[in-house]
């Protein structure tokens, strides 16, 4: 063969890197060392005494604990091929994570937080040594009051579930403190909110109602009618939905809310389409939450740190969590004393690094940058849904015909009665062309379902390559369906069998318990 | 362990569709279909279904019954076939049965049949009551909730049985009307059998947020949610059903399967009632009906507890039902609405709106309920 | 000026590939995606933010100015600990967690992130190796959480709603802590005695409504607990559970709970690997013992080894998938989210690194410095440890002999470049020390403390004078 070389293939030729690494525990050498640590000072030392045998009886460990001997590079070797082994939204197009945003986390705020400024700060130290930290925090606080209209902003929390914890925790406080905790205990969700809405609200001891979408897949208002009253807490939903159809009497389900004197919390984890179009205040909500890792660009990390933004009205105000950050003339001050706070959600002042990655990112993009960012994510997902629909077998069930917001469920109904092919088999398929989706909240609303939300990040020929990736793959569940049964074949690894994970003398969720369980 | 399927087919199922008839039950209404140019379908879906099992277990052997019955299509695929059973006439319940009962003892493990609820029906009715059975869909009525979605999604799902032996399997309803009374405008479909059905849940293990529930655990969830709202003084009339099931099992009690039992304060006051027993029950004390969904239309009432009469729920004052269903059976039915059919257009309207349905220890789903205007024998194909 | 808005963020913000976007879907204009969007609630006017700073240049200039008003603690001697701790983080372990494959990774699932899978099953296995323990969580957003969850699967086993709460617990930990439980927990409180568990109290207390005994060791003034056996033993015969709050970091040399009889251990892994970040850098951690009636209770995801089509290849995925049906009460279930993975993998570098020895060696040298500072501080004149524990990290120093206010050393000592400590009590104040704080600097602090007090007993002697003056 020689030159020229034939144009490239219209589907990617991708293979996953596969190490094939061992558990680290097998690479142990007796006697390596991968760090050393500072010793006592042999005067120190002196001074002391043994202080190792001078534990009291019982308290001196016995055997030393059998982490593995590795020499320093060894470790590193064995854990960059680890993350060769992942993929992330830096490698792979990641619009499969619907309702989660993976759009692109810009590198210059990775590079801005590994300051001494910042990494070497003590929580605790002088606020005048921390001017720098607080007011950044203070006026990312303001920013983010701005983007959803609300008084107050606290940045304490470190998850976005852990964040409607927060919303669900002002509110009952909230009615704690009116004398009426006992009398409200329900909270009102929809199915197509995040489940952690309900999830919360359960763990902070509410009953949780669950309103069921009309034909249309529009949130049921008559349903809300139906059940809202003198026992409702509150109404927590989200909107633009999972499905990406945004709920136009938004603000009639929150005037009956207050209506029966309860309160209006809004699930904005995910705001990407309508920042700068459209704001939880204005349509009278009073306590919201953002997710960092969603909206405002945070890594997120392989499931974590994110960070959460929750924004009150102004008589929710003084439940936020402490401490406050409060501007004094120009200084940044911490004010810990508000007896109606709910109290600490997290240690200190929250994720402090996704902070300043949040805050240089709106700094980057400004009020039109991020009205470009909605309005190129809900131009990239009508785009994209385009491209879907034009795959036989696959449908976007509610709503025909009309426009969604940032994200859409899709279903592959179709395509599994003609073929018995499921939407997670075609999942696992899309992986070896190194794609992924996910599916869907459980329950499955939308039968053999699938989420996409593009984000703004991604060209529109990547949105192209992705849509074919998908029509490749219904294509080989008509044609080649074993293929898709029996996938990946280009993965790191191969078809895993979950059966042992399920059984209690077989899992084994440690090297040592499964060195137990099958070696002893 | 090797797990094996035993199929059989209804070679006349369906074939009333195309002629118009509601249904293909009784010899005379097969052959006035096949007069008006109707043509059995459960043959080709058969191989629909089969062609899966086939691509996904090339060499698995099929145990099943002579020619249309279920070797003919099995072969069509490329399968080999161990034929147990030859029919005199293939065309009726007995038939069905006799041949269910020779699969059984040729040591099939699970029941794939191809046909409607007649058919569903037949096959419960040798079965037992563990072992489970699959429908691929091609009858008239479907009102039963045994059946896959498509045949490609019944082959499917037989197929991932035979090599996946922790697949989990449901309670679910065999619910069928007697023909002759569609035909003349009547729905009244009766409770046959609670069978074992598998389903396909989600594997791959996406969890986001909250942990997902099984269906087996979600039912759980739902009849505790049930025993938590009752009281000590009120007489619960439990209609029958899955998860109905489940609320006796937590109560202590052994529930019968397809009726009505009464239980107060936890403990049984009439097993099996009759619509008779329950007016006097009713009469002296407060009760409340507790009903889940039957089938796979959505009903709650009339549909296999026609025991829980209007008559009855007219006596127990403005808030009669409890309603007990997993979310899953909720969204199951893709945005209908809820169904009672009492016989009593006038008492089933007065139900009509939302009603609560408890989901779980603390969770309750509001869901949209009808009388439904023009009752009659809808397919669900 | 007028340049159209093309965003280096925004591909698609190219006018003529909107453009084509645009005509691909029949669309005259983005406009038209928001009709559901009723016109009341549709921002009239841009938001109110700051000027954008939209070439990179300017963006660097402007967060590093910001940041450059901060002061760090390497710019401090800080003794500042209570909750956050300034210990050593090996350069391998920011190489490794900076990967942008780990970093800007979803949660994954085992096929295309397969590598998460296993550094985070490795964090595991090392987090279970130091405690003893066959069973350790995906990390939980810190050790606050861990705590609360802890107590609420106790709850949840148990049916019961008594937590005793047996040591001094972090005041923010416990407010965190209060909130989350009281829905379904109720805390009682037994004081501690010089230091750690008044173990006779406790004993008095356990009853039928006794969920838990929870212990802090090394409590909120880094006292070391050693009646864990004991106060375990006094769980179990009530049929209750012994929960030990932790920091891990002395288990190379200290003996872990789970040897003394606790259930639960839980805490926050902030010490292996995790840079201080202002507060800023916490995963939680729960370990239990290979139980299912335990396991079954966890919130947190919990990755397992699994087998796969190919011998000899190591897969992964959730254990114990379907975890609510053993649950004795739905009460209180929680749920899993984007919490603190990527710190677990750091935490599993940071073990992999220090292997067996570095542990031990890390826990002695805390051990050493922790002394050492005792000793040193409560050798000066009217200085005082409120209590003679064992400590590890931490301890409170008391001043009231010398008359003079925590705050006051706390602001004279500022004045001299140090960080003393975080005041805990009028006269009290609780001071850490890590392997990063040497001899020098200790007696450093020492000197510091020691002039402190001579000015301010100066002050103090005159003050009263004026005083006795005034009034005679």
């Amino acid at each position: 063969m020689s030159l020229p070389i034939a144009p490239k293939p219209a589907i990617r030729r991708f293979h996953q890197a596969s190490w094939d690494e061992k558990i680290i525990f097998e690479l142990s050498t007796p006697g390596e060392r991968g760090v050393l640590v500072s010793r006592p000072e042999p005067a120190l030392s002196e001074a002391v005494g043994d202080v190792v045998a001078g534990l009291p009886a019982g308290l001196r460990r016995e055997k030393k604990a059998a982490l593995p001997e590795m020499a320093q590079m060894r470790v590193l070797r064995h854990y960059l091929r680890l993350s060769q082994e992942n993929l992330g939204a830096d490698l792979n197009i990641d619009v499969g994570q619907g309702t989660c945003t993976m759009k692109y986390s810009p590198k210059v705020n990775d590079a801005l937080i590994r300051t001494t400024k910042l990494v070497d700060m003590h929580p605790l130290q002088d606020e005048g040594d921390a001017q720098g930290v607080l007011g950044l925090i203070y006026n990312l606080e303001r920013m983010i009051a701005e983007i959803s209209g609300m008084h107050s902003v606290s940045l304490h929390t470190s998850g976005g579930s852990t964040a409607i914890w927060t919303n669900i925790a002002m509110i009952r406080a909230f009615h704690e403190s009116n004398g009426e905790g006992e009398q409200r205990d329900e909270v009102i969700t929809t199915i197509f909110s995040h489940p952690s809405n309900a999830a919360t609200a359960k763990a902070a001891g509410y009953k949780v109602v669950t309103l069921y979408p009309d034909a249309e897949g529009y949130p049921d208002a008559d349903a809300l009618r139906a059940v809202i009253g003198p026992r409702t807490a509150a109404i927590m939903i989200t909107n633009p939905e999972d499905t990406g159809i945004f709920n136009p009497r938004v603000k009639e389900w929150v005037d009956l809310a207050h209506s029966v004197g309860a309160l209006a919390s809004y699930d904005q984890a995910n705001a990407n389409g309508i920042l700068g179009i459209t704001r939880a205040r204005d349509a009278g909500f009073d306590v919201c939450h953002f997710n960092l890792h969603k909206t405002f660009s945070t890594p997120h990390a392989c499931g974590g740190p994110g960070a959460g933004a929750n924004a009150v009205s102004e008589a929710l105000a003084p439940f936020l969590p402490g401490p406050v950050i409060e501007k004094v003339g120009d200084r940044f001050a911490l004010n810990a004393d508000r007896p109606q706070s709910i109290g600490k959600v997290a240690p200190f002042y929250g994720v402090v690094p996704n902070l300043v990655r949040a805050y240089s990112w709106i700094m980057a993009l400004g009020a039109e940058g991020l009205r470009a960012v909605a309005e190129i994510a809900v131009l990239n997902n009508n785009y994209l849904m385009k491209r879907i629909l034009e795959i036989p077998g696959a449908s976007a069930p509610y709503a025909t015909g009309r426009r969604r917001i940032e994200q859409v469920r899709y279903s592959w109904e179709g395509l599994f009665e003609e073929t018995g092919i499921t939407s997670e088999e075609i999942g696992v398929r899309a992986t070896d062309f190194g794609m992924h989706y996910w599916t869907s909240h459980h329950p499955y609303v939308v039968p053999q379902p699938f989420t996409l939300e593009p984000t703004e990040s991604y060209s529109m020929t990547e949105l192209d390559e992705y849509a074919a990736v998908l029509a490749e793959v219904a294509r080989e569940a008509r044609e080649t369906p074993e293929v898709v049964r029996t996938a990946p074949h280009n993965q790191t690894v191969h078809h895993t069998h979950h059966d042992d994970l399920d059984d209690p003398e077989r899992w084994a969720i440690t090297w040592r318990a499964y060195q137990r369980k099958y070696f002893s | 362990m090797t797990r094996s399927i035993g199929l059989l087919i209804n070679p006349v199922a369906g074939v009333g569709v195309p002629a118009g008839l509601k249904g293909s039950d009784g010899a005379d209404v097969q052959a006035a279909a096949l007069a008006r140019g109707a043509r059995a379908r459960s043959g080709e879906r058969a191989q629909a279904a089969l062609a899966v099992i086939a691509a996904a277990h090339p060499h698995v052997e099929i145990i099943t019954a002579e020619g249309a019955m279920g070797a003919d299509a099995v072969r069509a695929v490329g399968l080999s076939a161990r034929v147990v059973y030859r029919a005199e006439s293939p065309s009726t319940g007995a038939d069905t049965a006799a041949a269910t009962r020779a699969l059984l003892d040729a040591g099939a493990d699970l029941l794939l049949f191809v046909g409607g609820d007649g058919t569903a029906r037949d096959v419960a009715s040798v079965l037992h009551p563990e072992q489970p059975m699959l429908g691929v869909p091609a009858g008239v009525k479907m009102y039963s909730g045994c059946f896959a979605v498509s045949p490609s999604a019944a082959g499917a799902l037989a197929a991932r049985w035979l090599s996946d032996e922790r697949l989990p399997l449901e309670r679910r309803e065999v619910l069928d009307v007697d023909e002759e009374q569609i035909r003349h405008g009547r729905v009244d479909p009766k409770l046959f059998a609670l069978v074992q059905v598998p389903y396909l849940v989600g594997r791959t293990q996406s969890r986001k947020s909250a942990t997902p529930v099984s269906e087996a655990a979600a039912v759980t969830a739902a009849a505790r949610g049930a025993v938590a709202a009752m009281d000590d003084t009120t007489a619960y009339l439990l209609g029958p059903g899955g998860t109905t099931l489940e609320v006796a099992r937590q109560l202590g009690l052994a529930k019968t399967p397809l009726g009505v039992d009464v239980v107060r304060a936890g403990g049984l006051i009439l097993a099996d009632a009759s619509e008779q027993q329950l007016l006097e029950i009713v009469a002296g004390a407060p009760a409340k009906a507790v009903v889940t969904v039957i089938g796979g239309q959505g009903f709650l009432l009339g549909r296999g507890n026609q025991q829980i009469s209007a008559a009855v729920l007219e006596r127990l004052g403005a808030d009669p039902l409890l309603v007990v269903a997993t979310e899953e059976k909720l969204t199951a039915l893709a945005g209908r609405p809820l169904l009672v059919d009492t016989g009593n257009p006038k008492f089933d309207r007065s139900l009509a709106g939302y009603i609560r349905v408890i989901t779980g220890a603390h969770t309750v789903g509001v869901y949209p309920v009808q009388a439904p205007e023009n009752e009659g024998a809808q397919s669900c194909v | 000026m007028t340049q159209p808005f093309v965003h280096p963020y925004l591909p698609n913000s190219a006018p003529d590939v909107k453009a084509a976007m645009l005509a691909a879907v029949g669309a005259e204009s983005i406009e038209e995606f928001y009709v559901d969007v009723p016109a009341d609630l549709r921002l009239q006017a841009p938001l109110d933010l700051p000027a954008p700073l939209v070439a990179e240049q300017d963006l660097v200039r402007h967060v590093e100015a910001v940041l450059a008003a901060n002061v760090s603690t390497k710019e401090r001697l800080s003794f500042l600990g209570a909750g956050t701790y300034n210990h050593f983080v090996p350069a391998v372990v920011d190489e490794v967690i900076n990967r942008s494959e780990f970093l800007t990774a979803y949660a994954g699932e085992p096929y295309e992130d397969h590598g998460r899978f296993q550094a985070l099953f490795q964090y595991q296995s090392l987090m279970a190796e130091l405690l003893n323990m066959d069973v350790v969580n995906v990390p939980t957003y810190d050790g606050f959480q861990a705590t609360a969850t802890s107590l609420s699967m106790a709850g949840r086993m148990s049916g019961r709603r008594g937590i005793i709460v047996a040591s001094d617990v972090l005041p923010d930990k416990l407010s965190r802590v209060s909130d989350f439980v009281r829905p379904n927990l109720d805390l009682a409180f037994v004081p501690t005695v010089n230091g750690t568990a008044d173990v006779a109290a406790i004993v008095a207390l356990v009853g039928d409504d006794t969920a838990a005994i929870w212990i802090e060791t090394p409590s909120y003034t880094g006292a070391v607990e050693t009646a864990i056996q004991q106060l375990a033993d006094a769980a179990h015969a009530a049929g209750a559970i012994l929960i030990v709050g932790t920091d891990p970091v002395g288990y190379g040399v200290i003996t872990p709970p789970a040897d003394q009889g606790a259930d639960i251990v839980c805490g926050d892994i902030q010490a292996f690997g995790l840079h201080q970040w202002f507060g800023g850098a916490h995963a939680g951690f729960i370990a239990v013992h290979d139980d299912p009636r335990f396991i079954m209770e966890m919130p947190s995801r919990l990755f397992g080894l699994a087998s796969t089509d190919v011998e000899g290849e190591y897969g992964f995925g959730d254990v114990a998938y379907d975890r609510t049906s053993f649950a004795v009460r739905e009460e209180g279930k929680e749920w899993v989210g984007t919490a603190a993975a990527l710190w677990g993998i750091a935490a599993g570098v940071y073990l992999a690194l220090m292997g067996p020895q570095g542990m031990a060696d890390l826990g002695e040298t805390l051990l050493a410095r922790t002394r050492y500072a005792q000793v040193e501080l409560s050798g000066l004149t009217g200085v005082k440890l409120t209590d003679d524990a064992l400590h590890l990290r931490e301890f409170v120093v008391d001043f009231s002999g010398a008359s003079v206010t925590a705050h006051s050393i706390v602001s004279t000592l500022r004045a001299a470049g140090i960080e003393p400590g975080v005041v805990v009590g009028e006269y009290e104040l609780l001071v850490c020390v890590t392997e990063m704080t040497t001899q020098a600097d200790i007696d450093r602090l020492v000197d510091a403390v020691d002039a402190a007090l001579q000015n301010n007993s100066v002050v103090n002697t005159i003050a009263v004078n004026n005083t006795e003056e005034k009034s005679a």
